[in-house]
């Protein structure tokens, strides 16, 4: 009982961090596993009872050593086959951060599930094997992340035990890939030179390799930043559901409900609501139970405006002064996800934020080769973990942003009306960043002056 | 305003969001969706902690506006009493609908049979499976999260089920951003998680932070227990202790809830919150493996009971 006072504060510490969502991307024997293993095993995520498990599976299979795949693959056929089959997420923590990491397996369905990895995480990891270097599959993930916008990308090159710890290895494939993923646009690169089997800068800093001045793997994730460029970016408000109590302690209540999905959100400011282009300003921000003058993303919360307009579920509340256009031609980048492909003329559903409207196949220009990025063009369809630019027409216009400004509004699926199926993920608008943007590396620092809260 | 105090400040901006906060912001969203996208959504709620954190989101989602689900008990008829009186207690504050599939009723009926072991979480699927189709419930809310266990690590979201409830893991949808894919045939119904993301200690350290009201028997107490499989089960109508299983009083309390006959206490002396989530922050075994006899039934139990329409 003496302990109260420490207990309650070591609760508030705990509550205090933040939450990083990343992905690991891998094959086989680049040692993903080992490094997922490592970083759960050190953090202590690993309880007593799963070890035992893994042990106990391991051994009956005469193995010699735990296989901490094991611990992910939670399917039967998985386990049979001795393959993940689909993205495994794993949860950890540390004092600093809660950790969510889409573990996403190379062999089966690998575009499709990196790119479902890649769609929520924050950063990427991205393994290379130092003997190899730089290879056709590091090329496939590097794309992968720069087409999904993945904010940062950690080049975790393991197995340093085995060049001897050389910096000039490391250097060189750090200088390789580095050029490569800024020439598709990827805004910030971290190389780490790590052996993920003997613990070299995974968690505790490595005693082979004093010529590397920088964070370990862990430290890094611990401490890049979870929030970034809001100040800056189109504010936008999906509407999820119209909440009106009508009840008599609420007689008038009319407020809009949904997940800030870019920017920030003020008291006082006008606004304007897609498709209708109707004014208004907002009258109050409700933070769950809580009236705040500012909510940003990607806080849910209800927005009440001045005036009584017609706004349903679909509608989308921005800045009067910072409307995206609206358009029933779409074009973007799609990765077909389903097992029957994607064709010309095949008429879908395409899901936008909460808005599902009828859409058409209008061209399939061209299908993507990630490995040597080279175009093919009029392919005529897709297939399963093909990745092409597509025109789609919808039935009703939509306020879509360009992907590359904002992930939650300039994302979309085509989804099969007659059965539900989802068939492909889209990215509006240009597949990859040009280089060198001006201010794609610069942080929102400076811009954040002036918010006073 | 909390949400900025409560930021890590060497690395993170005033706009991050704490862990809690996040992870509440995105339950919400997809309670939310739910809403938005369903005909009859229900919400299975049990009494044990995940379904009470389920409820208590539900209830900031919509306020001030009433949860516009109603709330389905599974009761295998193995219920602790504190946990009924909670249910009915919570249900009443909140003049929420509660419908229950009663395992017992199908025993009596001669639809189902008890099994030897006396487990009943297994029977639960039947009962459930019917009331959804009696009701027609389209959108069905589990307190699963994807920490508990391996199975449920690959589950989805939004989770489609057939008009018999069950799961095939590869047949899932890709789940990418937060576009949820609630499409389904009729019969057919989606099971959605909105804890997916959440771990035991991110519920704990939530239910301290809302001030979120639990049944006692998760709080330590004297409690009259035997020992089975190496687990502290109470002693009831249900079928224990046997003639070679010893009563003893120890002091206990519950990780889990569920039927009493394959739940199991643990040893503590953790009588608040605060040193529940010490506790939990020091375990060294997951709540199934501490609590769970119907997990430690094979390697791949979960999913076994998963396919067939388990929650």
């Amino acid at each position: 009982m003496s302990s109260t006072t420490e207990q309650l504060t070591d609760i508030e510490g705990l509550s205090a961090t933040t939450l990083l969502r990343f992905a690991t991307a891998g094959s086989v024997d680049d040692g993903k596993s080992t490094l997922v293993g490592r970083l759960l095993h050190d953090s202590k995520s690993i309880l007593t009872d799963q070890l035992e498990a893994v042990e106990r599976v391991s051994a009956s299979r005469g193995q010699d050593a735990p296989d901490l795949a094991l611990l992910t693959d939670g399917l039967r056929a998985e386990r049979e086959q001795g393959i993940t089959i689909d993205v495994a997420y794993r949860y950890f923590a540390t004092a600093q951060r809660r950790f969510i990491l889409a573990d996403t397996p190379g062999h089966v369905q690998y575009t499709r599930n990196m790119v479902t990895g890649a769609s929520t995480a924050e950063l990427t990891v991205i393994l290379v094997d130092a003997r190899n270097g730089v290879v056709e599959q590091t090329r496939r993930h590097a794309a992968i992340a720069a087409l999904l916008r993945v904010p940062h990308v950690v080049l975790a090159v393991n197995k340093m035990d085995l060049v001897g710890y050389e910096e000039s290895v490391f250097a060189a494939i750090a200088t390789e890939f580095t050029t490569y993923a800024k020439e598709l646009g990827v805004p910030e690169i971290t190389a780490i030179p790590i052996s993920a089997l003997a613990g070299d800068n995974v968690v505790e800093p490595s005693a082979h390799m004093d010529w590397y001045p920088g964070p370990t793997f862990l430290e890094h994730l611990e401490t890049v930043p979870v929030s970034h460029d809001l100040a800056t970016c189109h504010a936008r408000f999906p509407v999820q559901v119209v909440i009106r109590p009508q009840t008599a302690e609420h007689p008038d209540y009319r407020g809009y409900a949904g997940q800030i999905a870019a920017g920030t959100f003020r008291v006082g400011e006008e606004v304007k609501v897609l498709p209708s282009g109707r004014s208004s300003k907002i009258s109050g921000i409700d933070l769950l139970g809580k009236s705040v003058d500012v909510a940003w993303t990607p806080q849910s919360v209800t927005l009440l405006l001045e005036d009584d307009i017609d706004i349903s579920r679909g509608d989308l509340i921005v800045p009067a002064h910072d409307a995206p256009a609206t358009s029933q031609d779409i074009e973007a980048t799609v990765c077909h996800v389903a097992d029957r492909p994607l064709t010309v003329g095949q008429r879908v559903l395409l899901k936008h934020t909460t808005r599902t409207v009828k859409a058409i196949v209008k061209e399939i220009p061209s299908r993507l080769t990630l490995d040597d990025l080279s175009q093919h063009p009029e392919p005529g369809q897709l297939v399963a973990n093909d990745i092409g630019r597509v025109k789609v027409r919808t039935a009703e216009p939509l306020a879509l942003d360009s992907y590359a400004d904002s992930r939650r509004t300039g994302s979309f699926l085509l989804i099969d009306p007659a059965d539900g199926t989802t068939l492909a993920a889209g990215m509006s608008g240009e597949a990859f960043a040009q280089p060198d943007e001006p201010g794609s590396e610069t942080k929102s620092a400076p811009d954040e002056e002036g918010w006073d809260f | 305003m909390t949400t900025v105090a409560s930021v890590s400040e060497e690395t993170d901006s005033p706009y991050a969001l704490s862990h809690l906060d996040a992870l509440e912001s995105e339950a919400v969203h997809i309670f939310r969706e739910v809403a938005g996208e369903f005909e009859r959504p229900v919400i299975l709620f049990s009494g044990g902690k995940d379904s009470i954190v389920m409820l208590h989101l539900a209830l900031k989602a919509f306020a001030p506006a009433a949860v516009p689900f109603s709330l389905l008990h599974v009761d295998t008829g193995h219920n602790f009493p504190e946990v009924i009186e909670y249910r009915d207690r919570v249900v009443a504050e909140h003049g929420l609908r509660l419908h229950v599939a009663s395992v017992q009723e199908y025993i009596d009926a001669g639809k189902l049979r008890e099994r030897p072991d006396g487990t009943r979480n297994p029977l639960q699927t039947v009962p459930l499976t019917e009331k959804i189709q009696a009701e027609k419930f389209d959108a069905v809310f589990g307190g699963g999260r994807r920490d508990e266990e391996k199975a449920r690590a690959k589950e989805r979201v939004f989770s489609l089920r057939d008009e018999f409830s069950q799961w095939d893991p590869r047949r899932q949808r890709p789940e990418l951003w937060n576009l949820y894919n609630g499409r389904h045939a009729a019969g057919e119904h989606v099971r959605v998680f909105p804890l997916s993301n959440w771990t035991e200690l991110d519920v704990w350290q939530y239910i301290a932070r809302e001030g979120i009201e639990l049944p006692e028997i998760y709080f330590a107490h004297e409690r009259e227990v035997f020992s089975r499989s190496g687990m502290w089960l109470t002693a009831g109508e249900w079928g224990g202790p046997r003639d070679t299983e010893p009563v003893v009083t120890r002091l206990v309390r519950y990780r889990t809830v569920g039927d009493m006959s394959c739940t199991g206490a643990v040893d503590s002396d953790a009588t608040t919150l605060e040193a529940v989530i010490t506790e939990i922050a020091a375990s060294r075994l997951t709540e199934r493996g501490a609590t769970r006899a119907d997990d430690k039934l094979s390697e791949a139990a979960m999913e076994d009971r998963k396919r067939e329409g388990y929650f």
